[in-house]
């Protein structure tokens, strides 16, 4: 290696530096390979290994369908609900003074810094039929642990900071300015939202969200204490790839998980094409990930 | 379009941006708010503009309630300090926003718009720079942008926060003599806040000087400049020497030597802060009767004026004293000569009892009178 890289960078810089380097570099690359690339690449080669006929109707089988339409579902309503929220509290936190505000930044972080089991398990705490509002909604007839509502919630929980704290420290660098400036130019709240606010943090509204869309559907722990595991009704893509492997169907696991991967890739993809295209505009948002 | 600004108070927090501020602006008039940062005078803009309200106090506007109207109703030109342009807006829509935005009943149509925004960047010299976007000009041509969409609005009042504050010296020079122009062309009432005195002497019709939320002193800007009205105004616009003096019986002493001055009826013996601009000492390169006897320590000439640091027996303190650079060599006035030092004009601040402070309301303007024989010696 130390021969490789004296030939790279032949005279400014030491020899020995110079290994060290390639050191650092080698190590990192063989790690990743080793701990990312080898794993991700062992799904798909392991979903069709028994061929392109057990692969589709793994992932067609009606269970499958079920938990992928569940998690599309759960997704479609976390995502929104924390878009709104996200962007409220970016707005409070960076151009509001208010009693609480250190607060309500550091409980943003909250879902980040709870195992996932015991978001999981708060929900089951409150709702579930023991729990402190459990009699009360049974004798309404409201289903929400071991039912949708739940799974809904567990992932609300969990992917609440990804849009928030992705335009936090954008909208404290851009200050007030171009806002206050559209005030006094005669815009109302909503015209200097719509015309000012919105265009300049676009594109970390679009990172956060999508950020937070990949959490909410590969989220595992919340959504499976809150689940019950119900096939066919309460089981998203991650509960049922566990289930299906716990059966050592593994094609079929692979199979689903395979969709769970090649989401992230694409989230990956489309994150780093909004990185390379408008860096700029992401502000310090985009070095923290 | 007269604005009447009545006792105004601020506080942020524990912060008090202002007290007891009262201010009137007449229509065409070019005000300066100076003073140093926190001395209130962008809170004092802020106000005026809607994004601040004050704690007590009123604002009124051709007798109406100008606080009663939010921001987007009191169609002010604001100017912000670093510009504050829409960055995703070509230059052409960000001096057309505050048209496009209007209730579509008094909107222009497009046509109108696109004539308006041409001909106020013509106006602000940027034509044919519609089609850029503010990260592609230069700081000068970002204000001038921002000026340009301030008064697409009409403004009934144009505002200016440290207009020339990010700008290199020499754009700053030429921009401020333009906007001065501006001003007397369009009759605009402009109100604009500024820590750079020499900016707020040379543009405006009247400056008013802020310290720590209070209002020190309001005048034109020669008034400001010849006669200051505190303290703060001396030390704060232009360069002054701060002494120590003794009223006796009537008469001024510093440094032990007394000066024959005008009368100080009303004045009770004691301390006084006194204060001397470094143009008003006149020097004579000998001993003559009359004013302080000392030697020149330094002379530093600095292009066509010299500065010169004079050691006077006496005084604690070195002064400075300021003339033509031609006029110390013609004089031979060099380090270690041995002068007469006749101040011309000083400022009397004799210090109150009550609170131990020197006193604005007992200030006198004395100019010390010296035997004819002396005064021929200086020329």
């Amino acid at each position: 290696m130390n021969a490789i890289a004296a030939h790279a960078s032949p005279v400014v810089r030491p020899r020995r530096r110079t290994g060290l380097r390639w050191l650092l570099i080698g190590t990192s690359v063989a790690f990743l390979l080793l701990f990312l690339v080898l794993p991700l690449a062992a799904v798909f080669v392991e979903a069709a290994r028994k061929g392109a006929g057990l692969y589709l109707a793994a992932i067609t089988e009606p269970d499958a369908i079920e938990a992928i339409k569940l998690t599309l579902l759960v997704a479609a309503i976390a995502v929104p609900l924390n878009l709104v929220f996200g962007v409220a509290a970016a707005w409070a936190v960076t151009r509001h003074e208010f009693p609480g505000k250190t607060a309500l930044t550091a409980l943003i972080d909250l879902p980040f810094s709870v195992s996932p089991v015991v978001s999981g398990l708060i929900y089951v705490l409150l709702f579930g039929a023991q729990g402190l509002l459990g009699p009360w909604l049974a004798e309404h007839g409201i289903r929400i642990i071991f039912a949708v509502p739940g799974l809904v919630l567990a992932t609300v929980f969990i992917t609440l900071p990804f849009v928030a704290r992705e335009l936090i420290p954008l909208m404290q660098t851009q200050g007030s300015d171009e806002e206050e400036a559209a005030l006094v130019l005669g815009a109302s709240g909503w015209q200097m939202f719509r015309k000012v606010t919105l265009p300049n943090i676009r594109w970390a509204l679009l990172y956060g969200v999508l950020l937070c869309n990949a959490r909410a559907m590969g989220e595992f722990g919340a959504v499976s204490v809150v689940s019950g595991h119900i096939r066919g009704l309460t089981n998203t893509m991650p509960l049922h790839i566990e289930i299906l492997y716990n059966e050592y169907d593994y094609v079929g696991a692979f199979a689903v998980a395979s969709l769970l991967a090649l989401l992230a890739l694409v989230t990956l993809a489309v994150k780093r094409f909004v990185e390379w295209r408008y860096g700029d505009e992401l502000g310090h948002g985009a070095a923290r990930h | 379009m007269s604005f009447e600004l009545n006792d105004l108070d601020k506080r942020f927090g524990d912060f008090q941006a202002l007290q007891g501020v009262s201010l009137s602006v007449k229509p065409g008039e070019f005000i300066a708010l100076l003073g140093p940062s926190g001395s209130g005078k962008t809170t004092l803009l802020r106000i005026l503009a809607g994004l601040e309200f004050p704690d007590r106090g009123t604002v009124e506007h051709e007798g109406h309630d100008w606080l009663a109207l939010p921001a987007r109703k009191r169609g002010v030109g604001l100017v912000f300090q670093h510009y504050a342009l829409f960055r995703h807006l070509t230059v052409f829509e960000n001096v057309a926003f505050g048209l496009r935005i209007k209730p579509w009943r008094s909107r222009p149509s497009r046509a109108e718009i696109a004539t308006t925004v041409a001909q106020l960047l013509k106006r602000v010299q940027l034509d044919g720079m519609g089609e850029r976007y503010p990260g592609q000009l230069s700081g000068g041509q970002r204000q001038r942008v921002a000026l340009a969409r301030a008064l697409a609005v009409n403004p009934t009042l144009l505002l200016l926060d440290e207009p020339f504050g990010a700008l290199d010296a020499q754009v700053r020079a030429n921009l401020r003599r333009w906007l001065r122009h501006l001003h007397e062309e369009l009759g605009l009432t402009t109100v604009f806040v500024t820590h750079d005195q020499e900016e707020a002497l040379e543009l405006a019709d009247r400056v008013v000087v802020m310290n720590k939320g209070r209002i020190e002193q309001i005048g034109t800007p020669e008034e400001i400049y010849q006669q200051p009205a505190t303290p703060f105004a001396f030390e704060f616009i232009g360069r002054s020497n701060r002494l120590e003096g003794k009223v006796a019986k009537g008469v001024l002493a510093l440094g032990g030597t007394p000066f024959d001055t005008e009368s100080l009826e009303g004045v009770d013996d004691g301390p006084a802060q006194v204060y001397v601009r470094p143009e008003h000492l006149a020097l004579a390169p000998a001993q003559v009767e009359g004013g302080w006897h000392g030697r020149i320590a330094h002379v530093f000439l600095a292009g066509s004026i010299a500065n010169l640091e004079l050691e006077i027996t006496g005084l604690a303190q070195p002064l400075l004293a300021e003339m033509g650079g031609e006029e110390v060599l013609r004089r031979g006035l060099r380090a270690g000569s041995v002068v007469t030092i006749q101040p011309r004009v000083l400022t009397a601040f004799p210090i109150d009892r009550t609170d131990g402070r020197p006193s604005a309301k007992l200030r006198r303007v004395l100019h010390p009178r010296y035997s004819q024989a002396s005064v021929a010696r200086l020329r």
